[in-house]
């Protein structure tokens, strides 16, 4: 499969020796190269030395705290960053998201939910690498046409007021990726208005109505809870449930 | 002989207390007293030379403070000894030297040497009296060296200022003589004293003459050598008895006795103090000074209650225990007292007889006397009294002044009803409106205004209606009699008024007082909290004392903090600034000390009286809780015994109060305590079972697929021992969640993120998260369009939510479908979760949501039984409730509730 990258190189910075295990045998099966980093300082090291396609971070490294690893990469690696993280820390997920990390994975984690965010990873490398942004953006049923501002379920127009046009498109432009509240409220409302979170929930909920099928059973529009929202970027998602009860 | 034996076993009372002198004695120090009759006898000298003896015998000998008086001799003792430098101070621009108390604990010998016992300390030092700096050395433990003339002695002090007409200032109480574990009486004869201040040993020698020819004329010097020894004489027969007592050598022991003295506003009550004193010493027996104040006495300006309660404070110094009693009859006042502690002598002075008013009532010495039974009365000569005629009488006539107009004018009215009608009333009813008029007055106006009524109503009776008329001359005797009744009514009335008026003020003020501890006893018992405590204590004292206060807790290790909030003033707002507190750093040290100590300090106590607050230790049953400052606006106020009383009653309450608080605290923490230690078994044995079951299945399945040789299993088993692993860390991987997630909730850490939740949009990612689980239990939606967003932390609600959903999945068979509902009722939001299940067996739903239990304890799919505690606390937390019942139409149902407003605890 073309989308999974044969020779994309993954670096992960994690401490410990199972998951370090695990990870590297079963991404290396499914043909990525995998560089393993146990310290947040050999972290960055091996980021500036080799260069990865994508980073893994895990978020209790033993000498620095991830969010200090993740803050000190962004001044100069641009590529896609991944989080791990415990289940229970909702405020680290934000915080790594806030910070520039463009995807979480909650521990204990399933291989295949791991799969699905390097593939994201991968399309998001391809798509800066190309340089531009595509004018259509289509998923499942649903098209977005970006140039035309027409956005389009199962070949029925679909009329959304300016705001939700511009929730829905920030959201395409990162789709598969979770985007924090934070993130949302100052790309569509601005920067003064990141602490209304009550809006987004008001107009998320009106978005759904017109683009998801069953609005209680979303498919496209997904809530990562307490963290953020996330278009999914392929319709048969697999979706997290399967690991993370 | 049966008795016999019984008279020598010792009084177990007296044993008791030798016991505790015994102890208390283990940790104090000793004091030795060098002791002489007038100055140059040579106590420093003997002094300098015992502690020699001490030092050679190897014993820590400092000096703390010795008065060289320029004498070469003494001087020449110090070598060798190790000096503390004294303190210097400056007064008026006078540097002084004083003893510096906290170098000398500090340095902590075994044995100080502090010369003067009797010395005044200047002001800046700790305490006035340097034998009050001597106690507290004692207190620490070391043991003092020390000197004193028999002048010093209190209860000796007038004696000798009678004997030689000087008047000794600085005093010691007789209980620090009394209390000295050894006296050593230094003794040289007036004529070789004499010689040695001829020859300049005593004073410098210009000094010396003035010396010869006041104080140390040789009568004197026998005098005050006589009273030496006689001091020394009676110690050591108290001594003696003492050791008697102890060992049981008694004839047959006397009853014991005890004194009381009564004092007044008399000056020369202090000399009735003293005698009662030196007669109590002489008896070993313990007594009491109380004053008695009758309504008359309350009524006393300040000033000269001042004098009273001056006595008061010496009688206590000089040991006796005293009291201030409130009644109508003074003597009757004193024998109840007396009767109630088991007085057997009582001293009253004999009042000078002045007024004819004194003659013709009894007197109280002849009440007492004559109430007294088979108590003693001892009559002690006072000089002539001025007892409180006087300012009574000033009293009297400021205040009744519009009475005898008062009076005039009613007179004057029933005269003019009388003229009136004089035609047609008898005279006999025209004495009785002049008697209604003096009644009236007599009622009204007291005794004076009550006689002028009458003599003016017979005065004008007699001028106007008896014959003949316009003449005060009377033709019949009879009208003499309607002259005594009309008197001896008005003045009996009066003074039936009087005395009701009296006792009805005295018992207004009395019930006053009580209702005031009454209340706030009662106020105490509804705080709960210390702080709480410590405010409504400030804001109480304050406001009675009419000043600032504030209460100083103790840190853990004992030390009094600086207060962070309790301050509070007193009733004029608009006067008085809130303490300035921190408290200046030298209060606080005082504040300390009278934590330390237990008792009172800073102004209008022993205790560094030069400060500006008073600190009452707030002392427990059981401890000492902290120190209430108190400032008043007008230092006085201290000075007055029902302010004093009432306050001291406060802090007392509120010290029981407090130490009630902390001792439910700590019985609360001890509950706590047990209850996690059992919610630990309770856990331990769960992880024992509830993880273990689950990695007995991932162990074994793992090491199946490992150890099988290739080819022994075929695909379908590998995937069923692949599903089983996979099941198994899931159901761990929940267990554990749940588990934190119930310590975090339980620990009270957990901090509620205040957030919007779109209860829609929760639920519908729960069940997306929840899919394969539910996968068996078709799931029915019936949520409320435009559902209102509700206040509250997204990821715990999620929590909740995920938990009964997971029970729905836990308890009902396969295809056995449930219902979400949510929609707004009683302006709360609701959600209720039902299942088509079996629902609940009877009285389970009340107990679902208790931690550990389980609905099938040890079955197969068993959690810890901790699901729904945790639902509930979250739920709680939120401010909103949540209930299990079986569903009208079968089935389990779960209904939480959320308030749509932010509870408390989300607040930011």
């Amino acid at each position: 499969m073309s989308l999974n990258a044969p020779h994309t190189t993954l670096l992960l910075i994690e401490d410990d020796p199972q998951i370090q295990r695990f990870l590297a045998t079963a991404l290396e099966a499914h043909g990525y190269t995998l560089l393993v980093a146990s310290t947040g300082a050999q972290g960055l090291q091996l980021t500036a030395l080799r260069q990865p396609d994508i980073l893994i971070v895990d978020l209790g490294l033993p000498d620095m705290s991830g969010l200090d690893v993740i803050q000190r990469v962004r001044e100069w690696y641009a590529g896609p960053l991944l989080v791990l993280s415990a289940r229970d820390r909702e405020s680290d997920k934000v915080a790594a998201l806030d910070l520039g990390a463009d995807d979480y994975l909650t521990k204990p984690f399933g291989i295949g939910e791991l799969l699905a965010r390097l593939r994201v990873a991968a399309r998001h490398l391809a798509r800066s690498d190309d340089g531009k942004d595509q004018a259509r953006i289509e998923i499942g049923d649903l098209s977005i046409d970006l140039a035309s501002r027409r956005v389009v379920r199962a070949s029925k127009d679909i009329h959304l007021t300016p705001i939700e046009y511009q929730l829905l498109t920030t959201l395409a432009r990162h789709r598969g990726k979770v985007i924090t509240h934070r993130q949302l409220l100052r790309e569509v409302w601005g920067a003064a208005h990141v602490e209304s979170p009550q809006y987004l929930r008001i107009y998320m909920r009106a978005l759904r109505r017109k683009i998801e099928a069953d609005p209680a059973r979303p498919r496209y529009l997904l809530t990562e809870i307490g963290v953020g929202y996330r278009l999914v970027d392929e319709l048969d998602f697999p979706e997290s449930a399967k690991t993370t009860i | 002989m049966p008795a016999n034996t019984e008279d020598k076993r010792p009084d177990p009372d007296a044993l008791l207390a030798a016991f505790r002198d015994e102890e208390s004695q283990a940790a104090r120090g000793r004091l030795k007293i060098f002791f002489g009759a007038t100055a140059g006898v040579g106590k420093s000298y003997a002094m300098l030379e015992a502690a020699r003896h001490q030092r050679a015998a190897g014993i820590d000998v400092v000096v703390g403070y010795v008065e060289l008086h320029g004498r070469p001799e003494t001087e020449a003792l110090l070598e060798g000894l190790e000096i503390l430098p004294p303190m210097p101070l400056e007064h008026r621009g006078i540097a002084l030297n004083e003893l510096d108390l906290d170098a000398a604990l500090q340095r902590k010998p075994r044995l100080l040497l502090v010369d003067e016992l009797a010395h005044s300390n200047h002001p800046g030092a700790r305490h006035p009296k340097r034998w009050q700096d001597i106690e507290e050395l004692l207190n620490a433990g070391i043991d003092v060296y020390t000197t004193v003339n028999v002048q010093h002695l209190e209860s000796l002090n007038d004696i000798v200022a009678q004997i030689t007409g000087v008047a000794v200032r600085e005093t010691v109480p007789d209980e620090v003589f009394a209390r000295a574990d050894e006296v050593e009486l230094v003794d040289l004869p007036p004529d070789e004293l004499i010689a040695r201040l001829g020859e300049g040993k005593v004073y410098v020698p210009d000094k010396a003459r003035q010396a010869t020819e006041g104080f140390f004329r040789k009568g004197n010097l026998i005098a005050l050598r006589q009273l030496a020894l006689r001091a020394t004489a009676e110690r050591v027969d108290a001594a003696m008895r003492e050791y008697r007592d102890r060992h049981a050598i008694a004839q047959p022991w006397a009853a014991s006795e005890r004194l009381l003295v009564c004092v007044g506003p008399d000056p020369l009550s202090a000399r009735l103090v003293r005698s009662a004193r030196r007669m109590a010493a002489a008896l070993n027996a313990p007594w009491l000074a109380i004053y008695v104040e009758t309504p008359a006495l309350a009524r006393l300006p300040q000033a000269a209650r001042d004098p009273i309660l001056a006595t008061l404070k010496l009688a206590e110094q000089l040991g006796a225990e005293s009291a201030n009693l409130g009644g109508e009859s003074v003597a009757a006042t004193i024998m109840d007292f007396a009767r109630q502690r088991n007085v057997s002598k009582i001293i009253v002075g004999k009042p000078a007889r002045s007024g004819w008013r004194d003659r013709l009532k009894y007197s109280l010495v002849d009440e007492l006397i004559r109430a007294s039974g088979v108590i003693d009365i001892y009559v002690i000569t006072a000089e002539p009294s001025t007892h409180t005629a006087a300012p009574a009488r000033a009293f009297h006539r400021n205040s009744r002044w519009p009475g005898y107009v008062k009076s005039m004018a009613v007179v004057a009215a029933a005269t003019l009803v009388c003229w009136q009608m004089s035609a047609r009333l008898e005279r006999t009813n025209i004495v009785m409106v002049y008697l209604l008029g003096t009644v009236l007055v007599a009622a009204r106006f007291g005794r004076g205004p009550s006689v002028l009524a009458a003599v003016l109503s017979v005065a004008l009776f007699d001028f106007l209606f008896v014959p003949p008329q316009y003449s005060f001359a009377v033709s019949d005797t009879q009208y003499v009699i309607t002259f005594g009744v009309m008197l001896i009514t008005a003045l009996l009335i009066s003074h039936l008024v009087a005395i009701g008026k009296r006792q009805a003020s005295v018992a207004r003020q009395r019930e006053r007082r009580t209702a005031e501890l009454y209340a706030l006893s009662r106020e105490l018992a509804r705080r709960r909290s210390i702080d709480e405590l410590a405010k409504f204590l400030c804001r109480h004292v304050a406001a009675s004392i009419d000043g600032e206060a504030v209460v100083l807790l103790p840190d853990g290790d004992g030390n009094i903090q600086d207060p962070a909030h309790f301050c509070d003033r007193g009733r004029r707002p608009g006067n008085a600034s809130p303490m300035r507190y921190p408290v200046p750093g030298n209060d606080l040290g005082i504040a300390q000390w009278a934590f330390d100590h237990r008792q009172k300090a800073g102004m209008a106590t022993d205790t560094l009286a030069s400060a500006s607050a008073i600190y009452l230790p707030l002392n427990a049953l059981q401890r000492c809780i902290g120190v209430l400052g108190l400032r008043p606006l007008d230092a006085r106020q201290l000075q007055i015994p029902e302010q004093m009383h009432l306050v001291e009653a406060l802090v007392n309450q509120a010290a029981v109060a407090m130490e009630r608080v902390q001792l439910t605290e700590t019985a609360r923490e001890a509950r706590l305590q047990i209850e996690t230690e059992r919610l630990r078994n309770v856990l331990l044995s769960a992880i024992s079972h509830d993880f273990r079951t689950p990695l007995a299945t991932i162990i074994g399945s793992a090491s199946t697929l490992r150890d099988s040789a290739p080819g022994r299993l075929n695909d379908a088993q590998r995937a069923t021992l692949l599903d089983t692993l996979m099941h198994e860390a899931q159901r761990m991987n929940r267990l554990i969640g749940n588990l934190l997630d119930l310590t975090r909730l339980s620990d009270g850490r957990v901090e509620l993120r205040h957030d919007w939740i779109a209860l829609d949009e929760l639920i519908g990612a729960v069940l997306a998260r929840l899919r394969d689980l539910l996968a068996q239990h078709p799931v029915t939606l019936r949520i409320a369009d435009d559902l209102p967003l509700v206040p509250g932390d997204e990821v715990m609600i999620e929590q909740v939510l995920s938990n009964l959903l997971e029970n729905v999945a836990r308890h009902t068979p396969a295809a056995i479908g449930a219902e979400i509902s949510a929609y707004v009722a009683d302006n709360m939001l609701e959600v209720a979760i039902r299942d088509h299940g079996p629902g609940f067996a009877p009285e389970e739903s009340a107990r679902v949501f208790e931690k550990f239990h389980q609905l099938r304890p040890e079955g197969a799919q068993s959690g810890f039984g901790l699901g729904l505690a945790i639902c509930k606390a979250i739920v709680e937390a939120h401010g909103g409730t949540i209930v299990a019942a079986n569903a009208p139409g079968g089935g389990a149902e779960f209904r939480f509730r959320l308030p749509l407003v932010a509870a408390k605890a989300l607040a930011p």
